[in-house]
């Protein structure tokens, strides 16, 4: 048993399919194992406080903020990146939006807006309701897919900021790949 | 950041001797509060004991009809649970008026309770602050205060609490289950918050050691008319100016009963029970609404630059009350839509 006393350990983290064995020091989050130790730079660090999203992945499918999150306490969960998103077919269909939008200036806050709409559309697809909702009870009973428009869009993606303002075609790439996968 | 270590624990009870048995060590649930302070250096643990593994992430029917809610349920589960939504849709519109998607997903429930204020100067190291370095002083009464407490503040601490989650717990008569070094109990979460008075730095009852493991909401019929609103500066991803949280059991034009609880306004969440008592029995009109709120807000004492709640705080009452007597689902206009 260790005593508490080591401020630093062997951990291992999953990063896109992929383990990683490393000895981090305690205070390392996520984001910095990504960016620092792993080599993986397309999430990006903008506020460090969870207060803009730029540093959106998906832990075991659910986005988060990776600057909150310490490493340690991320093993046994499975880390996607913006990295992981694309498969050898091609680009995510967000990737993909975003690029016919032109749905980003700098791109800076691009990766984790991404990754953010990517769980976000699976959230509205289990029925998660958002602050948006005008009702908390589906039309049918039972689970079914949140409809998605605007308002819910800008309510559900409020957690990813755009200094460039680049907000409105955000809000179009993803409404796009919203009405594709409800057309589905 | 300071070092520190870190652990995880089989059980609450290990958990609960190691953070009592070492006075630098704190829990660890989401961490969507505590890193940040510890980035800040406002939070210094020596030890970080993670929780998450050990602590209940189910929502379960109560005996009663009520739900006990795991501590280590996450925001987002919370408010899409089917039973919240339904049988307790204030709750349920509390924490979606919360925090952002991300957060909500890794936040938990006993954590939400537990989260420290946004007054600028706890967080600011270089200031003084009373409830970070007790005796150093409150810049905030001549200095930046506008969100800060109308009720239950003290001269050395005007702070507010920032949960949503806790307002709607507290108009729902919430227990709060607590596992101690001495072994388990319940504390309503009435009991849970201390006002600042002259030790704001002591927030709750809770001793070193003591870890929330599960939050339980009794059965209320007429929960099921109720609503969450909260007034901030943008329209989403903001902590509240005011909030309330409001249930109301109306017959015939005439409160039954209601229930009450304000939010961003107290050190605590506060429960309105002046403006409960008021109402009990009187006509569900507007008139006796703005009584009601006008009762509860006669205790207020806000700095120069906060007085704008009182007004703030009485009118969002009417309004919810309002629109709760009526019949009319309440708190949708003003929960998103602006960008």
């Amino acid at each position: 048993m260790t005593t508490g006393n080591q401020t630093s350990g062997e951990l291992t983290l999953r990063v896109n399919g992929t383990a990683h064995h490393l000895r981090l020091d305690y205070r390392t989050t996520v984001l910095d194992a990504l960016r620092e130790h792993l080599g993986l730079t397309g999430t990006k660090k903008g506020c460090d406080h969870g207060q803009c999203g730029a540093c959106t992945v998906l832990a075991d499918g659910r986005r988060v903020n990776s600057c909150l999150l310490l490493a340690a306490a991320a093993q046994g969960t499975e880390i996607t990146t913006i990295e992981g998103l694309a498969t050898p077919d091609g680009l995510h269909p967000l990737q993909a939006a975003f690029i016919a939008r032109d749905a980003l200036q700098c791109g800076y806050c691009t990766p984790g807006q991404i990754c953010s709409a990517a769980a976000m559309l699976g959230e509205a697809a289990a029925g998660w309701p958002s602050g948006a909702s005008a009702s908390l009870t589906p039309e049918t009973p039972g689970p079914g897919p949140a409809r998605l428009d605007a308002a819910e869009i800008r309510e559900r993606m409020s957690g990813n900021l755009c200094r460039c303002g680049a907000y409105v075609n955000i809000l179009a790439a993803i409404l796009d790949v919203a009405r594709e996968e409800g057309a589905r | 950041m300071r070092p520190f270590g870190y652990l995880t624990a089989p059980d609450p009870a290990a958990a609960a001797a190691l953070v009592a048995g070492r006075p630098g060590a704190a829990f660890l649930a989401g961490g969507t509060n505590l890193v940040d302070l510890m980035k800040l250096g406002v939070a210094v643990p020596d030890l970080l004991v993670d929780v998450t593994g050990l602590l209940p992430g189910s929502i379960e029917r109560a005996a009663g009809g009520g739900l006990r809610i795991g501590a280590g349920v996450r925001n987002s589960d919370l408010a899409a649970d089917p039973r919240v939504r339904a049988e307790y849709p204030l709750l349920a519109r509390a924490v979606l008026a919360g925090a952002s998607g991300q957060l909500r997903n890794v936040a938990t429930v006993g954590g939400n309770l537990l989260q420290r204020t946004r007054c600028p100067y706890f967080q600011d190291v270089t200031k003084p602050c009373n409830k970070r370095a007790p005796g150093s002083g409150c810049p905030a009464r001549s200095g930046e205060h506008r969100n800060l407490a109308i009720l239950g503040g003290s001269p050395h601490c005007a702070a507010t609490h920032p949960s949503d989650m806790a307002v709607a717990l507290a108009a729902l008569d919430a227990v709060v289950h607590v596992h101690g070094p001495a072994g388990p109990r319940a504390v309503p979460l009435s009991g849970l918050y201390r006002l600042p008075g002259g030790e704001p730095d002591r927030e709750t009852t809770l001793d070193r050691g003591d870890l929330i493991t599960a939050v339980e909401i009794p059965a209320l019929a007429y929960a099921g008319n109720s609503a969450y609103r909260k007034v901030r500066d943008r329209a989403s991803y903001a902590f509240g100016v005011v909030s309330v949280a409001a249930a109301l059991d109306v017959d015939g034009g005439v409160v039954r009963q209601s229930r009450l609880a304000l939010g961003a306004v107290a050190p605590l969440p506060w429960r309105a029970r002046a403006a409960e008592r008021l109402l009990a029995g009187r006509p569900a009109t507007a008139e006796w609404f703005g009584r009601a709120a006008d009762a509860e807000l006669a205790a207020a004492d806000p700095l120069p630059g906060s007085a704008f709640k009182v007004t703030l705080a009485r009118n969002v009452m009417v309004r919810v009350l309002s629109e709760l007597a009526g019949g009319e689902p309440a708190g949708d206009d003003l929960a998103g839509g602006a960008s």
